[in-house]
């Protein structure tokens, strides 16, 4: 039985990892994300979890830590946001080429500078190369309900890769709503025992981990990883599956809402899809063919699967709350255009960027972009297609 | 499992352990890697006295020790970093450029 409950997105992520138990926490606080580990230490010193709390110096560390507990054989999370999460930077990438299934508890909030603590995407986005996996939530439910399928992706034998769960800071992680949470006895049951192979622990065989690459075998293990992310389509799917079997709770590569006959689609990433799905709903309601896409699975991104959900639009619009800084648009604009690109009818596409640092995004916001892309239909011209949207500008408006 | 051994540089990507694990001990030993020398020392066995000072000097195990005594460099694994030339108090060793 589920248990009714209300937490904000840290309490729930926070719960999800008491539930769990891993073996090792690495922990350096940082806004919005310092209270899943604040959280998590009350369960420590409560005897609530047999966890060892590492606290380090930095979140250089913290990931390096992990990294080196993962290889001992152990069960190694930890938490950041910002400017955490780029000073991991490095040790990001040797978590992934190691193979070593962190996970991450990523609280999205704008990179520094200017310095700001408020939600963007900036900081996964900047990580979204490191070779990790990368699941978004829109709400606390989400969060909650992806920390507990994140560890059977990353640890799947096909897949050995880190996996970062992504909230955003303050809207989701501050905002306290309504969840539906899981016994703890039938969590443990459903993401099981961490029992890799090969480990620096086992005695059996003295292994080594990370070694030197020449370039004649550096490319190989590249293609390994890639090959490896290509795994973790299949894997996602089938813990979404299970999930659904035992929670209830149905999970794919992203959601569509009201996209069986929509004509004008927007595509976005977290938490502002619930902003758009009142906008959608309103709009339904006098008569516009509106709907939405929510990526919640951006590494690896559902390229063909995401072209087959938007094959039938007229025009699309992509959100994304990260600057690229390319000159032409941001990273799920990106990827969303070449993912359309080998369709036979190709909507018309367009990018913006909103909501950095914090900046809100209103339904009314939503409503424009939908009355934006049916004037891109009906007049045949598409104007600009990379802006912005909810800055003090000079300029005439595009929306 | 696959061990380092069967691993070279024309094992496909499949043919290769996940990250670059290698699930045994003292498998350096199986790596030529001498050949990025560019210095080379030399071992004058009538000035040496089995001090063995040089040994655990070396950072590369790459003076062998055979019942109780040196023997000459492996230079399978020497990189010519001349440190035993340097602490070698009796001067039986040499250093200078290697010619190829």
């Amino acid at each position: 039985m589920s248990i009714r409950e209300r937490l904000s997105g840290n309490e729930a992520v926070a719960t999800a990892m008491k539930q769990i138990d891993p073996d090792v926490f690495a922990a350096f606080p940082i806004t919005p994300s310092t209270e899943i580990p604040q959280y998590f230490a009350q369960y420590v010193a409560d005897g609530k979890v047999g966890t060892e709390f590492v606290t380090v110096d930095s979140e250089h560390s913290s990931m390096s830590a992990c990294i080196g507990a993962e290889s001992a054989g152990c069960r190694a999370i930890t938490a950041t946001s910002s400017a955490g999460l780029a000073y991991m930077y490095e040790v990001l990438y040797v978590a992934a080429s190691a193979r070593q299934p962190v996970t991450l508890a990523c609280v999205n909030r704008a990179l520094t500078g200017p310095i700001n603590i408020n939600c963007d995407h900036s900081d996964s986005m900047g990580a979204r190369d490191a070779g990790w996996i990368q699941i978004y939530a829109e709400n606390n439910q989400e969060a909650y309900d992806n920390y507990l399928q994140a560890m059977r992706i990353g640890e799947h034998p096909e897949v050995r890769l880190p996996v970062m769960i992504c909230q955003d800071g303050f809207i989701t992680s501050h905002g306290v709503e309504n969840i539906l949470l899981e016994e703890t006895e039938a969590v443990k049951e459903f993401v099981g025992e961490y029992k890799p192979e090969n480990y620096l622990l086992k005695k059996e065989n003295p292994m080594a981990v990370g070694a030197y690459d020449v370039t004649q075998y550096y490319m190989e293990h590249k293609v390994q990883q890639a090959e490896a992310m290509k795994n973790a389509k299949q894997v996602i799917l089938d813990v979404a599956a299970d999930f659904e079997a035992k929670f209830g709770r149905k999970y794919g590569f992203f959601e569509e809402y009201q996209m069986e006959d929509a004509e004008y689609a927007i595509v976005l990433i977290g938490s502002t899809a619930g902003t758009c799905k009142v906008a959608i709903d309103k709009l339904r309601a006098e008569g516009h063919k509106v709907g939405l896409v929510k990526i919640r699975v951006f590494r690896p991104f559902p390229a063909e699967e995401l072209a087959q959900a938007l094959s039938k639009c007229k025009a699309v619009a992509v959100l994304d709350r990260s600057e690229g800084f390319n000159a032409c648009g941001g990273p799920l604009g990106a990827e969303t255009r070449n993912a359309c690109y080998d369709l036979e009818n190709r909507p018309k596409i367009i990018n913006i960027v909103y909501g950095l640092g914090g900046r809100d995004c209103a339904v009314e916001d939503a409503e424009k972009i939908y009355h934006h892309l049916e004037k891109i239909v009906a007049t045949g011209v598409t104007g600009p297609v990379y802006f912005h949207m909810g800055q003090r500008d000079l300029r005439e408006e595009v929306l | 499992m696959i061990q380092a051994k069967d691993i070279n540089f024309n094992s496909a990507w499949q043919e290769m352990t996940p990250g670059g694990e290698i699930y045994e001990g003292g498998t350096a030993a199986q790596t030529i890697t001498g050949e990025w020398r560019a210095n080379v020392p030399a071992f004058l066995e009538d000035k040496c006295k089995q001090c063995l000072l040089c040994v655990p000097f070396c950072p590369d195990a790459s003076i062998p020790v055979v019942d109780g005594k040196r023997v000459d460099f492996d230079f399978d694994h020497c990189k010519g970093c001349g440190i035993c030339y340097k602490v070698c108090p009796f001067g039986a060793i040499t250093f200078g450029k290697e010619e190829k």
